[in-house]
């Protein structure tokens, strides 16, 4: 019988691959000997006879051997049965079979759960909307689940009046919903350097987009009676163990800063502030402080630790810079991205996400030659300020190495840099705002890797 | 911060100005409530560069060794140095650095690490962080005293005070005078307000733009598996699948032990000092396990010393202790620690 492996669309493995981990090994540290010659001939034939039959690795839809796909020629027992019962789980969740996709920590980077961050799965997102369970986390001092009944919100400083509001209260206000990204102010800190981490949920997944609601912050200002003339920052206090504090200009306060209860049309989850948080589009995530209990109007900022110690920016010269927190224009391939692998040659679409904290995306350019050459990439909508964009393009991979990157162009006319643009400038001890353009190696595999490129 | 007085006075202020209800857009009766002063004073503990906020008290060296000893040290090492769980705290500063307001370690490479005393710029920052969120594990539960002591020790460490010092809401502006790197932040740059300058430049070319592409970084072999086997991070369905390194490469990717007693010493941050095998700050589990292993009391004793804390046993860091862990907890975490 002639053996004529069909081009399949999966993973087509040598036909080693189908043996059992043990023997592999055994070859592998030991050699070939007649037992094993014998192990390898058996499995070799199986191996060969599943592929001709065509039915462990044919590709769902390829043209099949034989009278066609056992999946579409018989019944399956779920077409023949009942399935399950109507509100079986009250709140839904998604099929076992996604469960691949989850938010994850980096082994290693911190050594307490409580002060650590889980990485969401941007390689399996489709669209902008980040779910709310993968929404990324980031604690100091560990979630709380706080009951909403309890939860008091206060505004002092600079104001007529020092008032408190319920969750009764704010909701009653009037409500604004809106779209934006937040990122981390560390997220892609360990590719400053060098090449640290493999896939794309490492390397950028400290960053969510979700459709946020809550009261304008301007609004409980002016309900407070902000002292518009001396009031020059406000400071946002969290209500957990770290009583998290961050320093907010009152330019920006007054502008488009949200006190939100709401995330993706829920309310937060406990780990993203529950029940009530501040969302401060555009500036890194630190700001954006969670379990909300006050905000305090001010003339001065207050450098708290997270402005003195952490989210400062090392420069060559020795000076930090203090109260960085604009995320600048970025963007990144998610599909194909670290970690993966391309099934074939031929037609893929390239997708991935732009986003700036100044404004709008205008353009996102891709290259699939490590920088020679670019084409411009079609922006799927709705593009919107302080929010990801989805970008697209078209490409036929010829089986050759490729080096893919994209390049976003933000509403300022701002163009995201290259690593080294960075490094010139503030040096290589940076470790936060990171927002240069990240190249994804593929070899002819087509196996996707991570590297920096000059 | 601001007392009712104060209130009073500034609304009078802000009318005479023009500031009345007239800047706010709507009328939102019975929504919200004036806090009071107490429980203004209750939150507002927030402390300013220039001390706004901090209340009066005082605490020396030697009682911030002491709390330092109790509380802080099985984090922070002895000596603020500990990289074990945080980063450090001390070092890397010097007598010159006191002097000059800037760290020069910070320019060249003779530090591995930055510690807080090397970057920090304000002693607000310290005294207000220490207030609100440390001992880590119980915040906001020091005096206000002993969060002066603290400090005051931390300080000394750095040999910013000397050992006799008493610091006090009434000196703390002269320690501010010898904050090591008190003149180490600028804030003339462009990525704090919407409207500033970004400081990198790059240009949209489109054709010919380099003429080699070098690749200048990629992941070392060992790293390929730290975070993971990617065919388990990928959708199983679609235009790509993740990469098997288990069958791929010759890497292989460590499961980590899925037990239900590491997951609580994990949730309750006993691995924060505990390693599974070897000693961290304190011993590892191993170790535990092999010292205790045939003593009928072990179980009874461990649970004691988990509950309120201990040192001695295996040297000079105590632990603190855990009243709050549940004794059901306590025990499943004692049954796997007994079989490590």
């Amino acid at each position: 019988m002639s053996i004529q492996i069909k081009k399949s669309g999966l993973l087509r493995r040598a036909p080693e691959n189908f043996l059992d981990a043990p023997l592999r090994e055994a070859i592998t540290e030991q050699g070939l000997n007649d037992e094993r010659r014998g192990f390898l001939r058996k499995s070799f034939a199986a191996a060969t006879a599943a592929l001709a039959s065509g039915a462990a690795m044919a590709r769902p839809g390829s043209m099949p051997e034989g009278d066609g796909d056992p999946l579409i020629l018989n019944l399956q027992d779920h077409a023949k049965s009942l399935g399950n019962p109507v509100v079986m789980q009250g709140y839904g969740q998604p099929s076992k079979f996604e469960s691949n996709l989850q938010r994850r920590q980096s082994p290693g980077l911190t050594r307490v759960p409580q002060a650590s961050v889980s990485f969401a799965p941007l390689q399996g997102f489709f669209g902008i909307i980040t779910p709310n369970g993968l929404h990324f986390e980031r604690h100091h001092q560990g979630w709380i689940d706080n009951d909403p009944a309890q939860h008091r919100f206060m505004i002092n400083g600079l104001v007529r009046e020092a008032k408190v509001y319920t969750m009764d209260d704010l909701m009653r206000l009037p409500s604004v919903s809106r779209m934006h990204f937040i990122e981390c102010g560390a997220n892609s800190a360990t590719e400053w350097g060098n090449v640290a981490v493999p896939t794309v949920q490492y390397t950028h997944g400290m960053l969510s987009c979700c459709e946020y609601t809550g009261v304008p912050l301007s609004v409980l200002l002016d309900d407070c009676g902000i002292d518009r003339k001396k009031a020059k920052f406000v400071l946002a206090e969290g209500g957990d163990g770290s009583a998290m504090t961050r320093t907010i200009d009152i330019a920006r306060a007054m502008d488009d800063v949200i006190v939100a209860y709401a995330m993706n049309g829920e309310m937060l989850r406990p780990e993203n502030g529950y029940p009530l948080r501040l969302v401060v589009p555009g500036v890194q995530g630190v700001s954006w402080v969670k379990w909300l209990r006050r905000i305090e109007v001010g003339d001065q900022p207050w450098a708290t630790k997270d402005e003195a110690i952490h989210y400062i920016d090392l420069q060559p010269s020795g000076l930090h810079r203090q109260y960085t927190s604009v995320q600048e224009c970025k963007s990144v391939i998610t599909t194909p991205s670290g970690g993966q692998m391309l099934l074939e040659k031929g037609f893929h679409n390239i997708t991935g996400l732009a986003w700036s904290g100044r404004g709008k995306i205008k353009r996102v350019d891709v290259s699939a030659d490590g920088g020679r050459s670019w084409r411009t990439a079609r922006l799927e909508g709705p593009v919107l300020g302080k929010c990801l964009t989805r970008f697209n393009m078209d490409w036929n991979w010829d089986g050759g190495p490729a080096i893919l990157q994209s390049r976003a162009i933000d509403e300022t006319g701002y163009v995201q840099p290259k690593i080294n643009q960075l490094r010139e400038v503030r040096g290589t001890k940076s470790i936060y705002h990171n927002n240069a353009i990240q190249s994804w190696k593929i070899n002819e595999d087509g196996e996707v890797s991570n590297v920096q490129v000059a | 911060m601001y007392k009712w007085p104060e209130l009073r006075k500034s609304l009078s202020v802000l009318v005479l100005a023009g500031f009345s209800l007239a800047a706010s857009a709507a009328d939102y009766t019975n929504i919200g409530r004036a806090a009071t002063p107490k429980e203004v004073a209750a939150w507002d503990i927030d402390v300013r560069p220039d001390f706004r906020g901090l209340p009066k008290g005082r605490g020396s060296v030697d009682q911030g060794q002491q709390v330092w000893d109790g509380k802080c040290a099985s984090c922070h090492g002895t000596f603020g140095e500990s990289n074990q769980v945080f980063t450090p705290i001390v070092g890397g500063t010097t007598k010159d650095d006191v002097k000059n307001g800037r760290v020069a370690a910070l320019t060249g490479n003779s530090q591995p690490q930055r510690t807080t005393l090397m970057k920090v710029a304000t002693v607000s920052t310290l005294w207000d962080y220490i207030n609100r969120a440390m001992p880590w594990n119980a915040p906001k539960t020091l005096t206000t005293d002993e969060v002066y002591a603290v400090t005051a020790y931390i300080l000394n460490l750095g040999g910013v005070v000397a050992d006799d010092f008493t610091m006090s809401n009434e000196n703390i502006a002269e320690v501010q005078k010898r904050m090591p790197n008190r003149n180490g932040m600028t804030q003339s740059h462009g990525l704090w307000q919407t409207s500033g300058k970004p400081d990198v430049k790059n240009t949209a070319c489109m054709k010919d733009c380099l003429k080699e592409v070098k690749i200048t970084s990629e992941l070392p072999a060992f790293a390929r598996s730290a975070n993971g086997n990617p065919v388990e991070q990928n959708r199983t369905i679609g235009a790509v699948r993740g990469v098997d390194l288990s069958k791929a490469a010759v890497i292989k990717v460590s499961a980590p032990a899925a037990d239900e007693g590491l997951k609580l010493a994990k949730q309750y941050a006993c691995t924060a000092c505990h390693g599974v095998k070897d000693k961290v700050v304190g011993p590892g589990f191993a170790q535990i396990a092999a010292k205790y292993k045939g003593d009928a009391n072990a179980e009874a004793n461990l649970i004691k010393k988990i509950k309120t804390g201990g040192s001695g046993a295996w040297g000079d860091i105590p632990m603190p202790p855990q009243g709050h862990i549940k004794d059901a907890d306590i025990k499943t975490m004692l049954d796997w620690v007994m079989r490590q």
